[in-house]
């Protein structure tokens, strides 16, 4: 039976989906299980006559319903930190108990109504043309109050995002004395440097934003990361391997590149190397590969990583 | 496929929906749960059509699509607003409403 097998591989979806929805530690991945819940329960609906709401499932549901949960993180910043302690005292047992309690007493419910005949609801959509067409016909005259009711909230609801969502201004527009006199009460009051926020490092690697700038002594600057990143925990923080990084990196470029005909090769040392300073290693000595010759066809794939020009990173 | 195989279906997402708003914190996840328990319910309608053998619960289970995504809006501004004035997602630290 065929419908038989879509109800299985679609009950099963949707179950593991809504487990996966509730457990994820991500706010992401309890999206895209609520978005795989949405097509197990289209599912369903096609395999129970309803062709109309399976397309509509998928449509509001994953099209829109879930698009808007990604765009409110996206927003908001995906802030994975929950607090794991209780506010009330026995609350996650009392709710434990309660929902297998819930869980019990619906399905004793089910059992003890065991439906014999699965329905037929062939008559009902051949009756006006199709599925949609019964289902239009039911809401355009027996339900049309509850219709037009559902079009009032739809468009309250639309209002009142907008009015909730608009960033309010309270007071007068703060100009640039009032900013400056706060960085400098800031900095007076807590220590926050009034100076601009350091970007991102640069190393041979990757200019990627998630790798941090780094002070004077070597240290990594964690005000050059942004927050987000560092939740996430894709920032490279380890500040003493990233000259094993860079070494790594100028030999990867020096076995890729072609062997050099006689030139010498410039041995290099990076100049934090020179700096004694506990937390920074010296690094071991970087072979760099030659700077390429104008009549050289292959060109240098990464020409940041000469830092003898310190202003060629930017 | 029997019916009742749906129902249980049903029931157990609804189950698994209540756990999330009973046991989360993170207010988008209690709001995703909420919309896996109503989806419980619209399953047990669209059951309850083909058993009953009309289209009158398929009506219903529309109208509760169109009342959760007008939800949906509301419930994600409310959220917007709240992390604007606390930089928080947590439910536990929106339980003063007075400020």
């Amino acid at each position: 039976m065929f419908s038989t097998i879509i109800f299985w591989v679609a009950a099963v979806l949707a179950v593991t989906a809504a487990l996966g929805t509730v457990v994820a530690r991500k706010v992401v991945h309890s999206a895209i299980c609520l978005c795989a819940l949405m097509v197990g329960l289209g599912l369903l609906y096609a395999t129970l006559d309803a062709p109309f709401l399976f397309v509509a499932q998928i449509l509001v549901y994953t099209g829109s319903i879930v698009m808007l949960f990604l765009f409110t993180m996206m927003l908001i910043g995906i802030d994975t930190s929950e607090s794991l302690g209780e506010t009330i005292r026995g609350q996650r047992v009392a709710s434990g108990i309660a929902i297998g309690a819930l869980l019990v007493l619906l399905l004793t419910a089910i059992a003890g109504a065991l439906i014999e005949s699965p329905g037929d609801l062939t008559a009902s959509n051949e009756h006006y043309g199709g599925n949609a067409q019964g289902l239009a016909m039911l809401i355009f005259t027996k339900y049309v109050f509850a219709f037009e009711a559902a079009s009032a909230l739809v468009l309250t609801a639309a209002l009142a995002a907008m009015v909730l969502a608009h960033p309010e201004k309270h007071g007068a527009k703060t100009g640039q004395r009032e900013l400056a006199a706060e960085r400098m009460k800031l900095y007076a009051d807590l220590g926050i440097s009034p100076a601009p926020i350091a970007g991102p490092g640069v190393y041979a690697r990757g200019n990627a934003i998630a790798y941090p700038a780094l002070l004077p002594d070597g240290d990594v600057a964690p005000d050059s990361i942004s927050p987000t990143l560092l939740q996430r925990g894709v920032v490279v923080t380890d500040a003493p391997a990233l000259p094993d990084l860079v070494a790594e990196a100028a030999a990867e470029i020096a076995g890729k590149l072609p062997t050099p005909n006689s030139t010498p090769t410039p041995t290099y040392t990076p100049p934090f190397s020179s700096t004694s300073t506990p937390t920074f290693p010296p690094p071991p000595p970087l072979t760099l590969p030659p700077t390429p010759t104008p009549t050289q066809t292959t060109p240098n794939p990464n020409p940041n990583l000469n830092p003898d020009s310190p202003g060629g990173t930017r | 496929m029997s019916p009742n195989a749906y129902l249980i279906v049903s029931a157990v997402l609804f189950c698994v929906g209540l756990s999330g708003v009973l046991l989360r914190r993170n207010a988008l996840v209690v709001f995703m749960s909420v919309e896996v328990m109503l989806n419980a319910a619209n399953l047990a309608l669209v059951t309850f059509s083909k058993v009953h053998s009309v289209l009158d619960g398929q009506v219903a289970a529309f109208f509760t699509m169109v009342v959760a995504a007008a939800e949906v809006v509301v419930g994600l501004a409310i959220i917007i607003t709240i992390f604007r004035s606390k930089a928080s997602l947590s439910l536990d630290d929106a339980r003063r409403l007075r400020h």
